[in-house]
């Protein structure tokens, strides 16, 4: 589901555009930035932000 | 990537915990690039229909009285711990207290992500109902063979 919301707000954008995601760790983690380079979409970067949540930086 | 991969629902049952499953993976595969169609048939129906709660929707008394046990997406019960129809609001609480998505949620995310919901021709007939009934989401009105054609090459899913 957190890649069904992450792609939906990724088609509100033009190229180009960032998207900024907040993940808990483990499956959401492992399947997001997978599935994102999957569809040509650049993962610019993956930082921790604190306890178990990460974030996800995406290029449209 | 070199084809589109396809994954096609039949989704027959109207039990809440069962669409939630149907809408779950119909949106997840869409995400990741599938091209995914769902055949509502029989009691499945009640989740496009253009009237959520209940309604006399249908032609004669009879299936208007269907149409209004039956009910909508907001009305569907659940296959079991279902406490007279508390059992769909103690699970909407559940999934919004850890942050999973509702089934209403579901059912945006399938129209936005463009998954293409057919209704069953034969279904809709029986229970006099129309395609003005529905979503306008809903693509097309179906039969068996339409369906076959639309999910060859793919997986099919019965739920």
């Amino acid at each position: 589901m957190t890649f069904v919301k992450t792609k939906i707000e990724l088609s509100k954008l033009q190229a180009g555009d960032i998207l900024e995601v907040q993940l808990s760790e483990g499956e959401p983690l492992d399947n997001v930035p997978r599935n994102a380079k999957d569809q040509g979409y650049n993962v610019i970067a993956i930082e921790h932000v604190e306890g178990t949540t990460h974030k996800v930086i995406i290029q449209k | 990537m070199a084809e589109t991969k396809k994954l096609s629902i039949i989704a027959f049952s109207g039990d809440f915990d069962k669409l939630t499953a149907v809408f779950t993976l119909a949106t997840g595969a869409a995400a990741v690039g599938y091209e995914v169609n769902i055949f509502f048939t029989f009691w499945g129906l009640d989740a496009i229909k253009r009237k959520q709660g209940r309604s006399f929707t249908g032609g004669n008394w009879l299936t208007k009285l269907f149409g209004f046990m039956m009910g909508g997406l907001k009305v569907t019960p659940t296959s079991r711990f279902n406490f007279l129809g508390a059992g769909p609001q103690i699970f909407r609480y559940l999934m919004r207290k850890n942050n999973v998505a509702t089934l209403e949620e579901l059912v945006e995310a399938a129209k936005l992500l463009g998954i293409n919901l057919y209704a069953c021709e034969m279904a809709i007939h029986v229970l006099g109902l129309k395609k003005e009934d529905f979503i306008p989401e809903v693509k097309d009105v179906l039969g068996v063979a339409s369906f076959l054609n639309l999910s060859e090459g793919g997986q099919t899913l019965f739920i």
